[in-house]
């Protein structure tokens, strides 16, 4: 709140948001809703029927060229060559300490061109990141500004959607994407991804288009039950989900093998930092990122210490909440890696009290 | 927002009302809308004599956690036992079911203190 009205941003939607009553909160620069009703609202309505989340925040760069494929392979963790026309691929950037630049999607709308979504907090390192490396004349566009990005969230996304689109949206597979007519608007890409385990789509266009899409949505999600949702509940939703939040689970410090991570790092080929990476993974890792649930009340926070039974300093937790579907306390954190296994019991110290909780297998809900 | 005149209102958020020489507590609209869904309250100091600005006790929303703070120095006489089973009450009814503890007051005449309903609605900018 530090920050003034003037050199904060706002996403194309800020007067929606406003008019709806959301409590706005400045998140990577920009004026962001937290919520609207209430989290524990929205995560429900996500989970069980449909949300809309402004996620403008987040960058987008395209990337064209014979040798935009060749960059991308070799900045990022997962395999490029894997992905064909209309696929997605969720990756990440790792640096050369063995930590993580950040974690990404990357589109390949064809062999030539790709789009890159960055995390909002990240947009200037990521460019800055991949334009000092780019020596093969790749041509560069951050289109982050001038683009919109809505989540549209929830298992009755598909139904509700569908009326706005030729596009096939109920044979859409996970992971994969169309560009076609969407609410009238030429140009717009749908992708079938998203960050809460709720299934749905996540809808990219130009600003221009920001109202009207919006309105588009909440008029054909109406009678499907459509809220809109913030980033508090985006933030219990992919918790749920055990997925990870760069700045929280994952910075410029911690290895994707020790995050869990090791399922996007390829070594079919050569990235930065690959040989290090890959001694990790052979030889094991000295802590894991892992799930917990408490077994005594209390809510774990990023930055409180995890215990052993003895009262020794053995990690510490990178997210925390009360899951709204489990009505649990949860959280995931760094341990020593022998304490990480499911079912391995750890203290997490909060207000100085070591309260009990017990490692468990990640994702911490089943659909 | 509502910020009844019959209360007196600290910095921090609290409400206080007099009642003979005790003082009921809780917290107010603005502060319950600010941490939002409200999981446990924690008050283990039921009891304790406390100071002005001691800690009386947490609260745990799903977003964050907050202290609690003494308004005035006193004696933790009692505290609600139905937050225990259902804190979302504070979020729906701060002022009345929400209430937090009872404090027998060590010096009635810090309540001179406290700020009143129209000093907090400015403060808060409600």
């Amino acid at each position: 709140m530090e920050t003034t009205e003037s050199t904060i941003r706002q996403t194309a939607l800020y007067n929606q948001h406003v008019q709806l009553g959301a409590k706005m909160v400045p998140f990577a620069g920009c004026l962001m809703p937290v919520s609207y009703e209430g989290i524990n609202v929205e995560h429900e309505n996500v989970r069980n029927k449909l949300g809309v989340f402004d996620v403008s925040h987040m960058g987008e760069f395209i990337f064209k060229g014979e040798k935009a494929a060749e960059l991308i392979q070799k900045l990022t963790s997962n395999d490029v060559s894997k992905l064909t026309d209309g696929k997605v691929q969720y990756s990440c950037i790792p640096n050369h300490s063995g930590g993580i630049v950040d974690d990404l999607l990357v589109y390949r709308i064809d062999q030539n061109t790709y789009m890159l979504v960055v995390n909002a907090s990240n947009i200037e390192k990521d460019w800055q990141w991949f334009l000092s490396r780019n020596t093969e004349g790749v041509e560069m566009h951050n289109i982050s500004d001038k683009t919109s990005l809505l989540a549209v969230q929830g298992p009755l996304a598909a139904e509700a959607l569908q009326q706005l689109t030729d596009m096939d949206l109920k044979g859409m597979t996970y992971y994969t994407f169309s560009k076609g007519k969407f609410a009238g608007i030429e140009n717009v890409l749908v992708s079938a991804t998203g960050y809460t385990g709720a299934g749905g789509f996540e809808i990219y266009f130009e600003n221009s288009s920001a109202d009207h899409i919006w309105k588009s949505i909440m008029e054909a999600g109406a009678k499907h039950g459509i809220k809109p949702a913030g980033l508090g509940a985006r933030d219990t939703l992919r918790l749920e989900m055990g997925f990870c939040l760069y700045g929280n689970d994952i910075d410029d410090t911690t290895s994707p093998i020790e995050a869990g991570l090791g399922w996007i790092t390829k070594f079919s080929k050569e990235f930065t930092n690959s040989e290090a990476l890959k001694k990790q993974k052979e030889e094991g890792v000295k802590q894991k990122l892992a799930g917990f649930e408490m077994e005594e009340r209390g809510i774990p926070r990023k930055d409180y210490d995890i215990l052993d039974a003895n009262g020794r300093k053995i990690g510490r937790v990178t997210s925390g909440t009360q899951s709204p579907t489990l009505q649990k306390a949860i959280g995931m954190g760094y341990v020593e890696s022998e304490f990480a296994a499911p079912g391995s019991t750890v203290f997490i110290s909060i207000r100085d009290k070591a309260m009990k909780a017990k490692i468990v297998k990640v994702p911490f809900i089943k659909n | 927002m509502n910020f009844p005149d019959n209360l007196k209102y600290t910095k921090d958020h609290e409400w206080v009302r007099v009642e003979g020489n005790e003082a009921v507590i809780g917290i107010t609209d603005f502060a319950q809308s600010e941490l939002g869904d409200i999981v446990f309250v924690e008050i283990e100091t039921e009891g304790e004599t406390l100071d002005k600005d001691a800690v009386f006790g947490t609260v745990e929303a799903v977003k964050t956690v907050s202290d609690l703070f003494m308004p005035l120095s006193g004696t933790v006489s009692q505290f609600n036992k139905a937050l225990e089973k259902n804190p979302e009450t504070v979020n729906r009814d701060p002022y009345n079911e929400g209430w937090m503890i009872r404090v027998k007051m060590s010096d009635a005449s810090q309540v001179n203190d406290l700020m009143s309903a129209a000093d907090y609605r400015a403060m808060v900018g409600g």
